[in-house]
């Protein structure tokens, strides 16, 4: 009998062969919490299931990200009772400014080829980049999985989404993942295990981007299977690998040959279309960011298109890098730069205006491009806001024109 | 037990959990608020302010999609909101719900017959709700999460057994 990876991780965590549709009980490899969450977590913790300690801290990491740095005097003071908490539970933890969860925990090697990886962000899919089970969970699951090592889960049917061709120019893993969402909807993987095949040759940052979005078709996991480009960074175990005679619920192609920029329109992940649909769109807000989008490759592309030129008058373009590592390459070679000649705003690394909580928060009738991962209504900001997600290269082409414009345009 | 007179508060397909609490009224960000006020406060201003406790949803297909944010069930739980219907509920959601105690029922024929704003009973001992008009039969969950439920969210659970239900 074969084996999806969503199956091969949950069996070698379980310590016995699982199949599609059971309940186990596992303990995971990694548990992330951030700060959004993190002050529920520990009251859960420690008043709900009067549980005082953290059951094995060396697999528990916090991350301070989605209002990094503090905003308020409230948040300020939760964020010191989150490095209170972390230093009496001698649980690692990664500070404001240091990036978004999910970039951080891949880039400190802490996410592993066929770990499980409980996550308090529901784009913890983002782990399957490096062939993990990642996972996003709330407070109360994160809450027990710290008391107790343990969770339960059920396991994931799979989809297998297969990739031929090989991107146009202009076109980027973003738009495959907008396409993904388009073509299986907003609840098309719901429960499912989302598997990527066919892209041996695609590089980490590409992979990130594609997993972070697993979530927004409903997927609990978005897993691509091991790869020489991963082998470079990580270790992959011998029992971890594709298994041709493996089970799926849904099989899908997507050409790459045939794949144009896409954009999702408000106020839902899976409104795709085709760009040329809305060229031409006034945006107010560009915003280049989120684990989805805020790598240096992004930033690179960004400033492949915008080099030369200034931003529209009439926009403001905000850059959230996913992490400070991130934002040192870019501040390396040029790229920031570049970014910063154009007239981009930088803002501290972390989740930024994503959540609409600080640092952008879009305002009534603004209508924004981001290279992020959600427009559902209001998400930025005010409801009466508009949200279109895109690629960076088409963010940054959109910029310079202050209408939504594909990056062969400029 | 008396069936509740519980007036319906429908939704739509694809509720997302921006729709439910906006990230803006997370108890992160107003942590001396009640989130319960939040439920749906910009989405549908009116059971913000109107739904009573026994109240119950309906909704379409994929109920809570978006974010892990269990403030957005628990603001739902605050209002004593005392059933959620949906022909499918988004996972996160769904495990957040049921680690809170709220009772979840997947029916596409309640979903599709039952009208916003209607009274009706829940009867939640015989699993049955009542229309003007007729019976329905909400389906009960697994084992495992009837159990987590019963004993009122997993916390409760926990702590009363000191381990998780057994499928």
């Amino acid at each position: 009998m074969g084996q999806t990876f969503a199956e091969q991780i949950l069996s070698h965590s379980a310590g016995y062969n699982v199949k599609a549709g059971e309940l186990i009980v596992v303990e995971p490899d990694l548990i992330m919490a951030h700060d959004s969450l993190t002050p529920s977590i520990i009251r859960i913790m420690r008043e709900e299931l009067g549980i005082e300690h953290v059951h094995n801290p060396e697999r528990a990491v916090i991350v301070i990200d989605h209002v990094a740095p503090a905003s308020t005097l409230s948040i300020a003071n939760s964020q010191n009772l989150i490095r209170q908490f972390a230093s009496e539970e001698g649980i690692r933890l990664f500070d404001a400014g240091r990036g978004i969860c999910h970039q951080v925990l891949i880039e400190e090697r802490l996410a592993q080829p066929g770990y499980v990886i409980i996550g308090s962000d529901s784009h913890s899919t983002s782990y399957g980049a490096v062939a993990a089970f990642g996972t996003g969970m709330g407070s109360t699951d994160v809450a027990l999985c710290l008391a107790t090592g343990r969770i339960w889960l059920r396991v994931p049917e799979s989809i297998k989404i297969n990739v031929i061709g090989r991107f146009q120019p202009g076109v980027t893993a973003k738009d495959l993942a907008l396409k993904i969402g388009r073509e299986l909807t907003i609840s098309g993987a719901n429960y499912c295990s989302v598997e990527y095949h066919g892209l041996q040759w695609l590089d980490l940052p590409s992979r990130q981007t594609i997993s972070s979005m697993a979530v927004e078709i409903g997927a609990k996991a978005g897993i691509f299977p091991p790869s020489p480009t991963i082998k470079e960074f990580f270790h992959i175990p011998d029992w971890l690998k594709n298994d041709p005679e493996a089970e799926f619920v849904r099989e899908l192609t997507i050409d790459l040959n045939a794949l144009s920029p896409q954009i999702a329109l408000p106020h839902a992940v899976d409104k795709v279309v085709d760009i040329d649909k809305v060229a031409g769109t006034k945006v107010d807000v560009v915003f280049l960011g989120t684990c989805t989008n805020g790598r240096y490759e992004d930033m690179k592309a960004a400033a492949n298109i915008l080099k030369g030129y200034r931003i529209s008058s009439t926009v403001r373009m905000l850059l959230t890098p996913a992490s400070s590592r991130e934002l040192q390459k870019a501040s390396l070679d040029g790229t920031l730069s570049t970014l910063i000649d154009a007239g981009v705003t930088l803002i501290t690394p972390g989740c930024g205006p994503c959540m609409g909580r600080h640092n952008g928060t879009l305002a009534d009738g603004d209508v924004c491009l981001s290279t992020g991962n959600r427009n559902f209504r209001g998400r930025m900001g005010s409801p009466n806001s508009s949200i279109y997600l895109a690629s960076p290269e088409v963010a940054a082409a959109s910029a310079i024109t202050g209408v939504i414009t594909a990056p062969k345009e400029i | 037990m008396t069936p509740l007179i519980s007036r319906v508060w429908k939704f739509g397909s694809d509720v997302d959990t921006d729709q439910i609490v906006p990230g803006r009224y997370a108890p992160y960000m107003r942590p001396d608020e009640d989130v319960g006020q939040f439920a749906f406060i910009e989405a549908r201003p009116e059971f913000a302010k109107n739904a009573r406790p026994g109240d119950i949803i309906v909704a379409g297909e994929n109920f809570g999609c978006g974010s892990s944010r269990e403030y957005a069930p628990e603001a739902l739980k605050r209002r004593q909101i005392a059933a959620i219907i949906a022909p499918s509920f988004a996972r996160i959601f769904f495990r957040n719900s049921i680690n809170l105690g709220i009772p979840l029922f997947i029916s596409s024929e309640i979903a599709t017959s039952i009208r916003d704003g209607e009274y009706v009973g829940l009867d939640l001992v015989n699993n049955l709700l009542l229309s003007e008009s007729r019976q329905y039969i909400l389906p009960p969950l697994p084992f495992f999460m009837t159990e987590i439920l019963k004993a009122g969210g997993v916390v409760k659970y926990i702590r009363q057994y000191g381990r998780f239900p057994t499928a």
